[in-house]
């Protein structure tokens, strides 16, 4: 039994996790498209046009690939989670089916438009259809993250006479006060992911000497969006997330801080080694009182520890759960640092010209998939023991019916097919990067059948 | 309340099978009836814009169904287990087969994704064939209403069935035809010259396997599950479902040979819809038999609370009207024949 537990949990946790590495450009980049296009049409400036293009076409083959992994995932609540959708289905089936119903038809409709319609369309409906791939984006994951919120924090439900949730309110439901705020900062996450991006690949073309028109737009519009987002993250959006969770997840918060013992005056700890054993940190850094500080606003307050919980309610994994929540915070201060810097420069109008802040922004695209990757670890690991946050445990909610043989073997499945999905992702970005802003825009439209036929 | 969200599904999942049901099958006839590289590429636009879009429905009527039904969902989903993750398997590799080809101009890369699509098209039909067959064959639910199915076990209809046996292995079969010939109606409606003419031979091949699997199934339905005939019996408008099966089947016959390539689609799209609607109707309101009676689910022992429901009806209302205008202007969008000078794929 302890076994099919946990091949469960690794199974919704990998293709999760492979999945939201793709969605998370998909949001970031709807949102920067649509900017580029916009002011494109403002200016009319071929160079904002054809920068939309080289984007959309990145963005085609990121979607493809989120659409795939994003899939399993809906089916997986069912296959490997039949205990907890049975218990919970009466409250989050109706999110899970919102999204189909209004974010996944707008998608799939516009984005065909949007990717192999410019021609067909006038400039506005193009930009519209951009606009509502946006909008399809974003909504998709505001459904998602108000069925997770419900799992952190259960509001707008009764408990049936079967002892299954149901729907009580609506609006409770899906205006959860922990999905505002959640979603407010996972879409900073999400934004964060596509302005590196697209600032690494401008700083890969001025470093290279290509392209740089097209190079010097993608710096600039990918700098001031990671600027702006990277402060957003942290404050307010992260600020209100923590207070959330010091306030209904007083658990999760201490594990998150490393903080065994409940104390007035707790510290922060910035770098140090949980030793779950004898309680305590090895090899501290920390800020004296800052934690008290920044939970309650006061250098005095008394911050529970860990010690103010029965074991049994502790999160399970607690230094992978502390080291996810640093690693998050950790980049997450680093994102503003690097923008502050690369802001100042664009600002003195020396970005450009700056090879090694160029260096930098080119390298720095691989960090915030870790860091959106750590956060929802740290969520969702946090979480736990609790599959519903107080209401179900998650060892009461997977498919008693599928044994740990054949969820290992779909999970072997999912590895090898995922793999060769994440090469050919890496494979076909390279190429369109590698062709550039302006070859891209020919190999497309140009495929005339009468050349290529045998 | 719970009747209504049966025939939504219902509905929903008819609309999945006609709509990517012609993709399927455009997939299925791909690599023989598409022989150049210019007409596999349009035979992948006359899908291309649409097949996403068309897959949705799938995904969209099993969130309804959870939303509406969790307790189905919970014990069916992890019941087909292994079904359901080689579906999964299999929309994916449909998914890039399509999208990924364009990216290359290389004769030995078109070709492998060509492959992957045709195949994984093919597959799909008959577990989805073999899904619907499982459904009203009945599985082992017992009083947990729980139940889990391995992939196949003796192929007899005994008290410990795997998802295939000889029955299901009939309806995958009969799936299989029907959606080939759906999709080659759809080629021959989108395309012309050679790629159209062969998409009709397809089609006119695939008649009197299909005409003789309809006929075969039916009689082995009704000897394995007598009881599909009790609504049947009850309710007088059941007559309308093998009156346009049957003329349907006819129309087809008719149509195809005389180029009449969209009545034959039309008629194609009613003999899926007709097909499903009767097992709907024979089924209803059991949503998942089991072997033993006793156990069966039904829309009464699986729906969620009627607040969730009612509040369901009113956005999910909303959401089809805009649905239906999205896939009004695609599919105006993207009419007639395929031109084949723009466009991906």
């Amino acid at each position: 039994m302890e076994s099919a537990l946990l091949i469960h949990r690794l199974h919704f946790a990998f293709t999760a996790t492979f999945h939201y590495l793709f969605p998370q450009l998909t949001m970031g980049l709807a949102l920067l498209i649509v900017v580029l296009k916009t002011i494109g049409l403002r200016r009319n400036d071929p160079v904002y046009h054809e920068a939309a293009r080289f984007w959309g076409r990145i963005f085609g083959i990121n979607f493809a690939l989120g659409v795939v992994t994003g899939i399993p995932m809906e089916f997986q609540f069912g296959t490997n989670w039949s205990h907890f959708s049975r218990f919970a289905g009466g409250v989050i089936g109706q999110t899970l089916a919102m999204e189909g119903m209004f974010a996944f038809f707008l998608e799939s409709s516009l984005l065909g438009l949007f990717l192999f319609g410019e021609k067909r369309l006038s400039p506005k409906a193009h930009w519209l259809s951009a606009f509502a791939v946006f909008v399809g984006s974003w909504l998709s994951g505001y459904f998602i993250i108000a069925t997770d919120a419900f799992m952190q924090h259960p509001v707008g439900y009764y408990k049936a006479a079967d002892g299954s949730l149901q729907l009580a309110s609506f609006w409770d439901f899906v205006l959860n006060p922990w999905a505002g705020w959640q979603f407010a900062h996972n879409m900073c996450g999400a934004a964060i992911t596509g302005a590196f991006v697209m600032t690494s690949v401008g700083a890969f073309y001025l470093l290279s000497g290509k392209w740089t028109t097209h190079a010097r737009v993608f710096v600039k519009a990918g700098v001031i969006a990671g600027f702006v987002f990277s402060i957003l993250q942290i404050f307010p959006t992260g600020d209100r997330q923590g207070k959330m969770v010091t306030e209904l997840q007083p658990a999760t918060l201490a594990a998150m801080e490393g903080l065994f013992h409940g104390q007035p005056g707790a510290p922060l700890v910035i770098v140090g080694q949980p030793n779950e054993q004898q309680g305590k940190i090895d090899n501290p850094i920390e800020v004296p009182k800052m934690l008290s500080m920044l939970t309650y606003r006061r250098w005095s307050a008394h911050v529970r520890g860990l010690d103010s919980f029965p074991r049994q309610d502790w999160p399970g994994n607690i230094p992978l759960l502390y080291y996810s929540y640093h690693i998050m915070v950790g980049l997450g201060t680093f994102f503003v640092a690097i923008m502050v810097v690369a802001m100042f420069l664009l600002w003195r109008g020396r970005l450009y010209s700056a090879r090694w802040m160029l260096w930098i922004l080119m390298l720095a695209a691989p960090f915030p998939y870790i860091a959106n990757t750590a956060g929802w670890m740290t969520a969702e690991l946090g979480r736990q023991p609790w599959l519903v946050y107080g209401l179900m445990r998650t060892e009461d909610g997977y498919s008693r019916t599928v044994s740990a043989g054949n969820g290992m073997f779909t999970l072997l499945g999912f590895m090898g097919i995922y793999t060769v999905l994440g090469i050919l992702f890496l494979f076909l970005s390279w190429r369109e990067i590698e062709h550039g802003p302006l070859a891209g825009n020919e190999s497309m439209s140009n495929l005339h059948p009468a050349t290529e036929a045998r | 309340m719970a009747s209504l969200w049966f025939w939504i599904i219902a509905a929903m999942i008819t609309t999945y099978v006609v709509l990517d049901g012609f993709d399927l099958g455009a997939g299925a006839i791909y690599l023989i009836a598409a022989k150049t590289n210019g007409e596999r590429r349009r035979v992948l636009r006359a899908i291309g814009p649409v097949w996403d879009g068309n897959e949705v429905w799938l995904l969209a009527a099993g969130g309804t169904l959870y939303f509406a039904f969790p307790q189905l969902y919970a014990s069916s989903f992890s019941g087909f287990y292994l079904p359901l993750m080689i579906v999964l398997w299999l929309l994916i590799l449909r998914g890039i087969g399509i999208e990924f080809r364009a990216h290359i101009e290389n004769r030995i890369w078109q070709t492998f994704f060509d492959v992957v699509f045709s195949i994984s098209s093919i597959l799909l039909s008959v577990f989805f064939g073999a899904a619907l067959g499982n459904v009203v064959r009945g599985v082992p639910l017992d009083s947990s209403g729980y139940f889990f199915e391995p992939l196949w076990t003796d192929f007899k209809l005994g008290p410990h069935t795997g998802i295939l046996d000889w029955y299901t292995v009939l309806t995958g079969m009969l799936a299989l035809v029907t959606l080939t010939a759906h999709g080659s109606y759809y080629v021959a409606l989108k395309t012309d010259e050679d790629l159209g003419r062969r998409a009709r031979g397809f089609a006119l091949l695939c008649w009197p396997a299909q005409f003789f699997l309809t006929f075969s199934t039916l009689v082995a339905t009704y000897f394995i599950r007598p009881e599909i005939m009790a609504n049947y019996a009850k309710h007088k408008i059941g007559i309308l479902v093998p009156i346009v099966v049957i003329a349907s089947l006819a129309v087809m016959l008719w149509a195809n040979p005389k180029g009449k390539e969209k009545l034959a689609f039309v008629a194609s799209s009613l003999y899926i819809t007709a097909m499903l609607a009767g097992a709907a109707f024979a089924l209803y309101p059991v949503v998942l038999p089991a072997r033993d009676h006793q156990y069966d689910l039904t829309i009464y022992n699986t729906a969620a609370g009627a607040h969730g429901l009612r509040v369901g009806l009113a956005w999910w209302t909303f959401a089809a009207v805009l649905v239906v205008g999205y896939f009004v202007f695609v599919y105006r969008m993207f009419r007639g024949k395929v031109q084949v000078e723009e466009g991906h794929y």
